[in-house]
């Protein structure tokens, strides 16, 4: 079973969420896997504080500077659809991070000229905590392409058990890559008129992947009703609504868990986990 | 022209709040939402209708089933998952098809396919827009659920702020960034004159911050920071403000809490418009610094 956290609007409290829920689904003994695919920038780690004891670096094949017998013939440069691999005179020069690593060129160079390097892209690790398998992706700083990452995120998760997957805001392929594969998404919003304008986007996307959501609105009680309407009128399930509360913004502050200092916040998820153990994979948590 | 360019790293920190008080603030500017897959700026700017353009993201693969004769080569050659069995069972055999979601548009598949059954095409993966607003033109987009290359659609959309911004004599483009660190923070950050980074004093906040101070200083700009709901946990914001003095990254503000940002947004306006408060009062101050620290002219009607 696979469950991710997502949302279009960043900072609604996906990340406080994943993690609480993994702890509640820990407390219940189930084997858990948290997977923090905000590779852009996790945070799950601030708040569940694991050892990673293994590490992995992700890296994508791109083809090396270093070609000998290129004659220069222009076929590589004309097949790559991303402008990673250009003829200046005689050879070639490779861009590595406009490269997605599809392996094109070298099937294309008549010459069979071109190797492919590896090329990092972030790192994979993974640690263990109060009964939680934690796997974090992680960007390098400065290297454009998220999705390799959160792909080897997502691969690195153990298929049994209950996995939840951590995942980016937006609803651009990283957010997407995420949400792959999963068996329910949970949507947490905050009723304001961004928070509803990126659950709608978010929800669409969620749609498009033939998913189904249900949502969780944080900060139920700032800003307006139109979110709950929504949700109502689009058939999503709302399965929690947590007040605003200075205690859970501390101990967000802090990176303390807030299912630890709010009932608000510890029933919502002690809920979401008994549907997710006990009601299999039919109906939307 | 300069470009003012608004990040955050971490999602959530106030980036659009803080822009469109700029925006009030900054008389007339253009405006750019490069958050171009959850773009909010203009349920603040509330812009004129007017007419969308087709963005083509890039292209994306299909097999003509017929053509198919399921022999995978597809399959093996695809790196991105992309190609998935369609029809295990069929009676001619296993028949092949493409998962658009997943599909990069690199062509490989297209080109080991010997029965030239893979065709690619030009996908639309979004629209965009230029729009009167009552604080100046906003450039602002829409990327199709689910679709890709948002770094292509900010590059388009800045260029176009910047080309207005030229023909109107207009002297500043104000964007408001995506989070994160990836392809769409990059295409906003290149080549961009000066970048505010709007940050929350918690732990995820300022680990935010360390990486999209990085990636700033990456394109050789030195970033200033603004903390936004600054007195949630005070002592966070003296930990990061303490960071940012290590780093020697300006602080130019820092805002509190205040529900009418929230109650603004509600209403469809700025905080600035909302009328005056604490929040309101402390991004004005943070509008004079950033254009003294930045170097940029923020003589607006104020």
């Amino acid at each position: 079973m696979r469950v991710a956290i997502a949302s279009g609007k960043g900072g609604t409290g996906k990340t406080t969420l994943a993690v609480c829920l993994a702890h509640a689904l820990g407390e219940r003994r189930e084997r858990v896997t948290y997977v923090d695919c905000d590779v852009e920038e996790p945070n799950g780690h601030i708040f569940l504080k694991p050892t990673f004891d293994e590490g992995a670096p992700v890296e994508l094949l791109v083809p090396s500077d270093h070609v000998e017998g290129c004659t220069a013939c222009g076929r590589c440069t004309e097949f790559c659809e991303f402008n990673a691999i250009v003829n200046v005179r005689d050879t070639v020069i490779v861009f590595p991070d406009l490269c997605h690593g599809c392996g094109g060129c070298i099937l294309v160079c008549p010459e069979r000229a071109i190797v492919e390097k590896a090329h990092g892209v972030g790192v994979i690790e993974r640690g263990r905590v109060d009964g939680i398998d934690v796997v974090r992706g992680t960007l390098t700083v400065g290297r454009p392409l998220a999705v390799p990452v959160v792909r080897a995120a997502r691969a690195a998760a153990p298929d049994g058990g209950i996995t939840v997957i951590d995942a980016p805001p937006g609803t651009a392929c990283p957010a997407v890559e995420a949400m792959r594969g999963a068996d329910r998404v949970i949507l947490v919003t905050e009723p304001t008129p961004f928070g509803l304008h990126d659950l709608d986007l978010a929800a669409r996307t969620v749609r498009e992947l033939g998913l189904e959501s249900s949502v969780v609105v944080n900060r139920c009680d700032v800003g307006d009703a139109k979110v709950r309407d929504y949700a109502r009128r689009m058939g999503i399930p709302v399965v929690g609504e947590i007040p605003h509360d200075r205690a859970i913004a501390e101990a967000y502050a802090r990176g303390d868990p807030p299912c630890r200092v709010s009932r608000a916040f510890h029933d919502t998820v002690a809920r979401l986990a008994d549907k997710i153990t006990n009601g299999g994979g039919g109906d939307p948590a | 022209v300069k470009e003012l360019v608004v990040i955050s790293g971490k999602g959530g920190t106030g980036k659009t709040s803080v822009i469109a008080a700029f925006a009030a603030l900054a008389g007339e500017s253009v405006l750019v939402d490069c958050d171009v897959d959850a773009a909010d700026l203009h349920l603040i700017l509330d812009p004129a209708d007017s007419r969308p353009r087709v963005f083509i993201g890039g292209k994306v693969a299909s097999i003509d089933r017929d053509a198919c004769t399921g022999c995978g080569r597809c399959a093996e050659a695809c790196r991105f998952e992309a190609i998935v069995l369609h029809d295990p069972h069929g009676n001619g055999g296993a028949r092949y098809a493409v998962d658009p979601m997943a599909c990069e548009g690199c062509g490989v598949c297209s080109f080991v396919c010997p029965a030239g059954a893979v065709s690619l095409n030009e996908e639309t993966s979004g629209e965009w827009t230029i729009s009167e607003t009552r604080f100046g033109p906003l450039v602002h987009a829409r990327l199709l659920p689910a679709r890709g290359n948002s770094g292509k659609l900010v590059t388009l959309i800045r260029g176009a702020a910047r080309a207005l911004a030229n023909g109107r004599h207009a002297s500043l483009v104000l964007a408001d960034g995506p989070p994160g660190i990836g392809c769409p923070v990059i295409a906003s950050l290149s080549g961009a004159d000066a970048v505010l980074i709007v940050t929350e004093p918690s732990l995820s906040g300022l680990h935010d911050l360390e990486r999209v101070t990085e990636l700033a200083r990456g394109f050789r700009m030195t970033p200033a920071v603004c903390i936004n709901k600054w007195d949630l946990a005070p002592d966070v914001t003296e930990t990061l403000a303490a960071w940012c003095g290590n780093e020697d990254v300006p602080v130019v503000g820092r805002i509190p809490y205040d529900r009418a940002v929230t109650d603004a947004q509600v209403r469809g306006v700025s905080v600035i418009e909302h009328g005056e408060g604490p929040a309101a009062s402390a991004v004005r101050d943070v509008w004079e610094r950033v254009g003294a620290v930045l170097g940029l002219e923020t003589e607006g009607e104020e």
